[in-house]
């Protein structure tokens, strides 16, 4: 896994609630067997119409906005367990969600494909999207040593909450398998214990 | 100390904390389908290790598979890619498929009950949210993405934060014609969608406990259109007699000594829950959904609301202009050309004996396409043993073979652009059944109703008989 350590962009914005990971990625986009080129369909049907031109109207099309910041509405993410989701917007150049709630599966699988969920309060969310709508280019800093996040122009931040866990391995790249491949000698212990008590329970 | 029947359950899987309270978590059984699995394979092979516990792991084709001629190869090239790169996967590395063909084929979340492979006190996961529906039998199940997928295999552990613990009881008697679906689309519809995140669910009371167990597998598998992590009943006799005598179940003597520890499964007298909710069965008429959410879902005496309940203009506007609906407007009368039963919500035996019960002897009105697509192979047979596919040919209905189809429109089962489809699925997002179709969510009973009439109906005033389930 990619790194994450500080990130200084401007922002796209999607004020939106409940952003469900069908939009994200629509299920007809999901036949592929790696993981990359996601980033095409990205909102494939919120991008394009029908007929495969862009929408104008949909903030991907406009020129006005860029960076590797996305900020959406509440509960973001929602729906299906779909990794692809995470998949899309990293493969797309995001690096960052901003929210003011995340979806629970949408939020593991981001921290484990380093893409770095950002939960802040609806008054600050609101204040970033008024920002984002005064200065297209206005720029923000998420830094996750120090678990805040910035409105540059203003300097007004928030703290934001991260699994320590989940920190230490967004800073350094590690994934959560090699931990748990680091344990295989204790998780077959603890199969043995519990087989010699109720093997019953568990034979298939 | 008092336990909550979940705390039961992951305390006695949990192998050792990690740094932040974090738990390595035993899973038990591990289901996967074609479409989240084959990145988590690659990843075994680029790191060249095996699968820790090819046993527990069961297999399964149905997100992609067609509906009709599962004889034939599927036509469609990245679908049958994505179905052929399950078997070799399968192949090299050791596991159980139940593939297209094969008797136990079927939707992931439904042949893993059927079979008996889902049992009381286990950890479940699968690369699925719909997971959550084995919660039905007193388990700990939950969808996981890709990585986590390569995570069980490779170490049979999942690194999991415990989430918080609510509890929802339902107490009172349900009104005729009114299902667990309506119980679990009305519980949406007052949590919203986001209601339950960061909980995993406990679904108590007198309601909930006279429910059959293919009913409470229904209202288990949207929990996590709440935002819920999962959702668990405690396992009650209800829960051993559906159990018993299948296929991989315990049987005999260690099926009497699983019933032993079965019992022990339940949440204690005075045991604390984070959040509590209570509703009553009696308030609950059949449900329809009117907008891009679960959460937007009503009564079908009500009307759309004006205004959101919660969460923005915005957000609500937009959601009714794809459904070309407007605030204060009822859906009964509505005029609707689709119809879908099936999915891992509403395709199993009892759904289709349901509509089979409904249907008998009326026919489906001339402008529907009324869809109704099996669970999987062994409820497609039985329902054939049974007769009710006859009954729903001479209504007219359209009687496939299993496969998750029209629920998300990854095969070829799709709902045209701008249509509206009642439909017994889960989800009624934007597209979920296909570009610009409009999906409103409801019981199988009301779904069967709709095709019938033609128009969204109450189900109450048609019954040919006391329906429950
Ligand atoms: S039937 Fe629908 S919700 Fe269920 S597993 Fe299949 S696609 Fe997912």
């Amino acid at each position: 896994m990619e790194k994450f350590q500080t990130l200084i962009s401007t922002a796209v914005p999607l004020p939106i609630e409940d952003v469900d990971t069908d939009q994200i990625i629509p299920a007809r986009f999901l036949k592929a067997t790696t993981r990359e080129g996601f980033g095409e369909n990205l909102f494939r049907d919120w991008r394009f119409g029908p007929d495969g031109a862009p929408r104008a109207e949909f903030v991907l099309n406009n020129p006005l906005y860029s960076g590797s910041i996305l900020v959406a509405g509440r509960n973001f993410g929602c729906g299906s367990s779909r990794e692809h989701a995470a998949w899309s917007i990293t493969d797309y150049g995001f690096r960052v969600v901003v929210s003011s709630f995340f979806a629970d599966i949408f939020r593991g699988n981001a921290l484990n494909n380093g893409l770095l969920p950002v939960q802040v309060s609806d008054v600050f969310l609101h204040a970033i999207f008024s920002e984002i709508e005064t200065n297209p280019r206005a720029s923000f800093k998420a830094d996750l040593e120090a678990q805040s996040f910035t409105i540059v122009s203003t300097g007004q931040a928030e703290h934001f909450d991260i699994d320590p866990y989940k920190r230490m391995c967004l800073l350094n790249g590690y994934d959560d398998i090699d931990f748990l491949l680091s344990m295989k000698d204790e998780i077959a212990a603890f199969e043995a214990e519990r087989s010699r008590k109720a093997g019953f329970v568990h034979t298939l | 100390m008092s336990k909550t029947l979940f705390d039961k359950i992951w305390d006695a899987h949990v192998v050792s904390q990690a740094e932040g309270g974090i738990d390595v978590l035993y899973i038990d059984r591990h289901f996967i389908h074609e479409v989240t699995s084959p990145q988590a394979f690659d990843g075994l092979r680029q790191r060249s290790i095996p699968v820790f516990r090819p046993g527990q792991t069961v297999a399964t084709a149905d997100h992609n598979v067609p509906t009709r001629n599962q004889h034939l190869p599927i036509s469609e090239a990245l679908s049958r890619f994505q179905v052929q790169k399950l078997s070799e996967n399968c192949a090299e590395f050791g596991l159980e498929l139940y593939g297209l063909g094969h008797p136990y084929q079927g939707i992931v979340h439904v042949i893993g009950p059927e079979l008996g492979i889902t049992r009381p006190g286990m950890t479940i996961v699968c690369g699925d949210s719909h997971t959550s529906t084995h919660g039905a039998f007193g388990c700990i199940a939950f969808g996981i993405g890709t990585s986590q997928v390569e995570q069980v295999l490779a170490t049979q552990c999942l690194l999991q934060k415990k989430p918080k613990r609510m509890r929802i009881t339902v107490d009172g008697e349900l009104q005729p014609g009114v299902l667990s679906k309506d119980i679990i689309l009305y519980i949406i519809s007052k949590l919203t969608a986001s209601g339950g995140t960061g909980h995993f669910v406990e679904y108590a009371g007198s309601a909930i406990r006279a429910l059959s167990m293919e009913a409470r597998m229904t209202i288990c598998n949207m929990s996590i259109e709440m935002g819920a992590r999962g959702g668990l009943i405690a396992p009650d006799e209800t829960a051993f007699a559906y159990i018993r005598g299948r296929e991989f179940a315990p049987q005999g003597e260690a099926f009497d000594k699983a019933v032993e520890y079965w019992r022990s499964l339940y949440s204690d007298e005075g045991a604390l829950f984070d959040t509590e909710y209570h509703f009553r069965a009696e308030d609950i008429e059949p449900m329809v959904t009117y907008g891009t959410n679960p959460g937007m879902g009503i009564g079908i005496s009500q009307a759309i609301p004006l205004a959101p309940e919660s969460g923005s203009a915005q957000t609500f506007e937009k959601s009714l202009a794809y459904m070309g609906l407007r605030p204060g407007e009822h859906l009964a009368g509505k005029t609707v050309n689709y119809v879908f039963i099936g999915s891992c919500t509403n395709s199993r035996i009892e759904d289709l004996r349901i509509v089979a019960g409904y249907v008998r002897g009326r026919k489906k009105a001339d402008n529907v396409h009324a869809m109704i697509v099996p669970g999987s192979r062994q409820v497609a047979a039985q329902a054939k043993a049974e007769g009710l596919d006859a009954i729903f040919r001479e209504a007219g209905f359209d009687f496939r073979e299993p496969g998750c189809s029209a629920c998300l429109g990854m095969n070829e089962d799709k709902i045209p652009q701008g249509e509206y489809c009642v439909s017994t699925s889960n989800r009624n997002f934007e597209g979920r059944q296909g570009p610009g179709a409009r999906t409103i969510l409801a019981s199988p009973l009301m779904a069967a109703a709709t095709a019938i009439a033609g128009r969204i109906v109450d189900v109450r005033e048609s019954l040919n008989g006391p329906i429950n389930n």
